[in-house]
């Protein structure tokens, strides 16, 4: 083992988190022990190290008594080993110079025993100090940075983002799954709580989407694999086959009609399947791209040959249609990525007491968002699917959310846009409605307010969640709703002739594929996570990956606008630098003992290490500092920055001095 | 008009009764209830309690021992799980009730002569001592125990049970009942043991 | 040796008699051998769990070890039997401590007969415990019930009435929402099932009817008038506390309604066995408490 540096003088700072830390650890008696060191030539308490004057006093101690090296007692490292790093430097030393000891996350928050806190922390301490005198001086990485970026998911919130970065003169692809832009947005009828007609808010911004010089569209597309790292992301797109040329076809729609399919058979994934589309279809009335698309399970030209081809002759010269389109793939580099895959709505089959799927009358939020919409499969009328118009309906909240069953977490928006349906069905049916609710939530600008206009509007309001749905008997067509209603305090049985469930969100049901591609993280309902849920709400744990709208959890509009505004601006801040610095902690190899046996090639996870000349060789600026490869060599011959063998092997003896 | 003020002061509460209910289900899941009703809602006796399963919950995390021990709520659960099942939480509230059961029997707050308390007690000690129920001699127990004047109306019930070879007025047992009733007793043995260390 | 062990319950040899009688009938005719388990004891049913969980346990435990000597699977044919035979194997497996009390006292205290004498009891979790319309489905078949049927009961109009405790909280072999076993059970003996009977698994009463007759008829009035406005002939039952509740309360029931009415209570077991041709007597048919001649007239070697 190599000898110390000399005997640097060290400094040892115990940080009282004003009582998160001091409370369970007695920061006095941990400064005093840290004294004692070998080395340590300073030792201080402070109430809170990350503060300027915190900070001011490492600077002026490593001045004053020529302090080499310095150790932190406070938080985790995540919050503020950059804070002191800077400190450290602004001092005059090198940077890595410094070690962190997180007595508060791994400590104080940790225990209860006030003696068996502080004797850990002095554990810690001792370890940091024994480590810290061997470390190097070290230099950030500097990468530099694409200045193109990704955008995942062509909802409001891809489209906000997009729009955001391409208005910033930065070139943007966005990646979209559906023939069409416009995520479930477009199929909204109104917004609450304003009531604006959401195609009239969304459009606009579809089609200077579709106008921007700056935003590249790859719609029925959907990212393969991604490699590299922030600045430098390769991106494999695969393009499913629309069977449409899309710079041949102009939109006419002239196909459309002259299918020979005169009527629609296939349900029409866009109305929920509330009406049917023909083979060859544009997804609703504004999509963009204004472009038709061929469903290869319904056009008979994929199953027996047409023998008409009625579409290709009505398209003539044009000759947009193509039927020999095979998957196609593109490889596109990007500086950043911001992901806005949006979320799915709950399967309310999967609640069979509910009775959807088994009842007439019984429909999601989604569908009634569409039977209400005037471009829907009814023109907006209230029209069952027995061909009646109702005269009662329940509205059942919480469908999927707020139960250990399905999904524990508040969806967010079902109470809203209940209310919104509740007001929009009184208006056009004039029927009574009963919305059934556990809380009702609305806590938004204007919501308080729509709630009581909805209140005025005679819309009976039911504290208590349905326990059951079942058909009148006697042919009625009616389903019989069962509840407790919770505030008079019995149960009631209300029979209606419309059902409404409201549905929560969830991930969308690749999200666990698409967390694996871009390498981020999931929480327990299944949406991505954010890096810090209140200061970091938009990056995830991958440096240049960002999150916008539901795929980060449930969100109505305005937030998820907000939050693609955001994910753009920490985009655009990230390319704008032209460059960024990595941490040095990167592995390298000691070239004279590497045998060349090719193990830490197939170790590494970043794909960084190559055999150059029977040698490894290890690119630094893809090495993520993971170690596994140091592990891994047979030979001993790969190192690590800030991970060298005495330093791991101080640490260890530090802590275990007290054993 | 008379009236009766509703007002409770918090000396009244009980806060070791609600101690004891919210450790019946482990993670102090009694105390996650969201009241959304859907117990009562699907329970098909709720119409006939006094309470109904959400708020004789309620009354129980909150302490109020009496209300809950006291209520013909807990003896009209027919253990049916329609709630248990429905439970958002997952509070498995058939089984809360039985704990509620046994705990009025042992608190001694079960209704004297109520016939579901009765009944329980009867079913419990002829099967204890003989090892199978034989259902004539339970309703007769049933019924001079919790009174006569109930069980009149059945009368016409049992002629017909008997008339169709459907009653048996054979008082069943199992052969090895005197190794049931060690079995039992053992038991029985063994937790007082292990309350007592 | 194949077949199964069956653990009739207090009930099946009492008010449930047909149960035990059709259901004996119907598995000879599917050559399905049934053997009685020996010396069992009453289950505890919900009575006993009110009085005392331990016991309660202990109880059904004794039940399960017999059952575990032979080793065959275990059908109970009375949902409430069934239930707790099922909660109490699942207690044992969960709760390590009970199971050690229970079973170190089974072994010292109850025995069972052997080639030798007497052996000590001893209880391992090996053995299923099934209902007949489990077994019926998922080991004999809807084909091979349906093979054996003669005499199709075509045009006779069934609610399929599950009750709950064979779907609550478990629900192992059925969809616990909407159970389908019986209907496709009784589709094969030829009848016109009413699968959207919506009180498929609501409660009887259960012993409520005993207790509290006035409550219970309440839920009885209620199953049949639902029944009887979609057009039922009969109701079909799986359990005999349903059966029983049902049928012996029907007048009560009625009177509550206002209305004049008699359907007839018959388990699937009876049904199935009418559509293979058995006899009346050999289903236990002539101890219906409510004439079941009217629906079934024109049927049958022996109506």
């Amino acid at each position: 083992m190599r000898e110390p540096n000399g005997t640097p003088r060290i400094g040892v700072y115990v940080c009282h988190c004003g009582t998160n830390i001091a409370s369970t650890v007695d920061v006095a008696a941990v400064r005093d022990a840290a004294e004692s060191l070998p080395g340590v030539v300073l030792s201080r308490d402070y109430k809170y190290m990350c503060s300027d004057p915190g900070q001011e006093l490492i600077k002026h101690d490593i001045a004053e008594f020529g302090l080499e090296r310095v150790v932190v007692a406070s938080c985790s490292p995540c919050l503020h080993e950059e804070t002191f790093r800077g400190a450290v430097g602004e001092g005059g030393i090198n940077p890595y110079f410094f070690q962190m000891v997180n007595i508060r996350e791994h400590d104080s928050w940790v225990h209860r025993d006030i003696a068996a806190a502080t004797a850990k922390a002095n554990d810690l301490i001792r370890a940091a100090v024994r480590r810290v005198r061997f470390h190097e001086p070290l230099e950030p990485r500097r990468v530099p940075i694409d200045p193109r970026v990704m955008v995942v998911g062509g909802g409001i919130a891809g489209i906000h983002a997009a729009l955001t970065l391409a208005n910033a003169g930065k070139q943007v692809y966005l990646v979209e799954r559906e023939p069409s832009i416009g995520g479930h947005m477009a199929m909204f009828d109104k917004t609450f709580p304003t009531l604006d007609c959401a195609a009239c808010i969304l459009t606009p911004k579809m089609t200077q989407v579709r106008a921007h010089p700056n935003i590249q569209i790859m719609t029925m597309s959907e990212v393969e694999e991604v490699s590299g790292f922030v600045g430098d992301y390769r991106v494999r797109v695969k393009h499913h086959p629309r069977f449409v040329i899309e710079d041949a076809c102009v939109g006419c729609l002239e196909c459309i009609d002259a299918c020979v399919f005169r009527n629609g058979k296939t349900p029409d994934e866009f109305n929920l399947g509330l009406s049917k589309r023909k083979p060859i279809y544009i997804p609703f009335p504004q999509a963009v791209p204004q472009v038709v698309v061929i469903d290869p399970e319904a056009c008979i030209e994929f199953r027996a040959g047409c023998r008409k081809k009625t579409c290709v002759e009505v398209c003539a010269e044009r000759n947009a249609i193509d039927f020999q389109q095979e998957v196609t793939y593109d490889e596109v580099t990007v500086g950043a990525i911001i992901l806005a895959t949006g979320f799915q709505a709950f399967e309310a089959s999967r609640l069979p007491q509910y009775g959807y799927g088994r009842l007439d009358a019984v429909y999601t939020a989604l569908e009634v968002e569409r039977l209400v919409n005037a471009s829907g499969p009814t023109e907006g009328s209230i029209v069952l699917r027995d061909g009646s118009t109702p005269t009662s309906i329940g509205i059942i909240h919480c469908i999927g959310s707020r139960d250990k069953n399905t999904n524990e977490y508040c969806s967010r928006v079902c109470c809203m846009y209940s209310l919104k349906l509740a007001h929009l069905l009184k208006e056009k049916t004039d029927a009574e409605i009963y919305e059934f609710y556990i809380d009702m939530r609305t806590p938004g600008k204007g919501f308080e307010e729509f709630y009581n206009r909805v209140e005025e509007e005679g819309v009976h309001f039911i504290r208590g969640k349905v326990a059951d749905v079942y058909p009148e008997a006697g042919n009625t067509g009616r389903v019989v709703l069962q509840a407790e209603d919770t505030l008079a305090g019995m149960v009631r049985k209300i029979p209606v002739d419309m059902v409404v469930l409201a549905t929560g969100l969830e991930p969308q049901p690749d999200a666990e594929d698409v967390r694996r591609t871009f390498n981020i993280t999931c929480g327990s309902g299944g949406f991505f996570t954010e890096r810090h849920p209140k200061l970091a709400p938009v990056s995830t744990f991958t440096d240049g990956v960002f999150l916008a709208g539901a795929c980060q959890g449930p969100k109505d509009i305005p937030d998820t606008v907000a939050q693609a505004g955001a994910a753009a601006a920490e985009a655009l801040a990230l390319i704008d630098a032209g460059h960024i610095e990595l941490e040095p902690n990167t592995a390298f190899v000691v070239e004279e003992r590497c045998s060349g046996c090719r193990t830490c090639v197939g170790m590494c996870p970043f794909s960084a290490i190559s055999i150059v000349d029977g040698k490894a060789v290890i690119n630094e600026v893809l090495c993520k500092g993971c170690g596994t490869c140091v592990a891994a060599c047979p030979s001993g011959a790969i190192r690590q920055n800030l991970f060298e063998d005495e330093e791991i092997f101080e640490e260890i003896l530090g802590v275990l001095t007290h054993v | 008009m008379a009236t009766e003020p509703m007002i409770r002061i918090e000396a009244d509460r009980d806060p070791e009764f609600a101690a004891w209910f919210t450790g019946l289900v482990g993670e102090e899941k009694l105390r996650e209830c969201i009241h959304c009703g859907v117990c009562s809602g699907s329970c098909p006796l709720a119409s006939h309690m006094d309470l109904g399963p959400r708020k004789l919950m309620y009354l129980a995390r909150e302490g109020w021992a009496d209300d809950v021990l006291g209520s013909n709520t807990i003896w009209l659960c027919t253990s049916c799980y329609a709630c248990t099942v429905a439970c958002p939480q997952q509070i498995p509230v058939t089984d809360v009730m039985y704990a509620l059961k046994r705990k009025a029997i042992e608190a001694g707050k079960a209704p004297k002569r109520h016939p579901v308390a009765v009944m329980a007690k009867q079913f419990s000690r002829m099967v204890h001592r003989r090892g199978r129920m034989s259902e004539a001699y339970l309703i007769a127990g049933l019924a001079l125990r919790s009174g006569v004047h109930r069980y009149v109306g059945m009368l016409p019930m049992g002629v017909n049970a008997v008339r169709t070879g459907r009653i048996s007025l054979k008082l069943d047992r199992i052969r090895r009942r005197k190794e049931l009733t060690a079995l039992l007793d053992r038991v029985e043995r063994e937790r007082e043991e292990v309350a007592a260390s | 040796m194949s077949g199964y062990q069956y653990y009739p319950g207090c009930s099946l040899k009492g008010t449930g008699k047909p149960y035990e009688e059709s259901l004996l009938a119907v598995a000879e005719a599917l050559d399905i051998r049934l053997d009685e388990l020996p010396d069992w004891n009453c289950c505890g049913a919900t009575a006993y769990m009110a009085v005392d969980e331990l016991q309660a346990t202990t109880l059904a435990t004794r039940n399960l070890a017999i059952a575990a000597a032979d080793g065959r699977d275990l059908i109970a044919p009375c949902n409430a039997c069934w239930l707790v035979l099922s909660k109490t194997a699942g207690h044992l497996a969960d709760d390590p401590g009970l199971c050690s009390v229970v079973c170190g006292a089974l072994q010292a205290t109850c025995t069972i007969p052997n080639g030798d004498g007497p052996a000590p009891l001893s209880y391992d979790a090996s053995v299923p415990i099934r209902h007949p319309l489990d077994v019926l489905v998922n080991d004999v078949g809807v084909e091979t019930v349906a093979a054996a049927v003669t005499e199709p009961l075509e045009g006779l109009t069934v609610a399929p009435y599950y009750g709950c405790q064979i779907v609550r909280p478990l629900a192992p072999f059925d969809d616990q929402y909407d159970p389908v076993t019986m209907d496709r059970l009784l589709e094969a003996a030829g009848c016109d099932v009413l699968g959207d009977y919506p009180f498929k698994t609501r409660c009887c009463g259960a012993s409520q009817m005993m207790t509290m007759p006035d409550v219970g008829v309440d839920l009885v009035a209620m199953l049949l008038e639902d029944a009887i406005a979609r057009g039922a002939d009969v109701i079909a039952v799986a359990c005999p506390l349903c059966q029983f509740n049902l049928e012996a309360y029907q007048s009560k029931a009625f009177k509550r309604l206002g209305k004049k009415g008699r359907i007839p209570i018959l388990y699937f077991t009876q049904l199935l066995g009418l559509a293979m041709g058995l006899s009346h007597r050999a289903l236990g048919l002539q101890r219906s408490f409510v004439d079941v001649k009217p629906v079934l007239a024109g049927r049958s070697s022996d109506a």
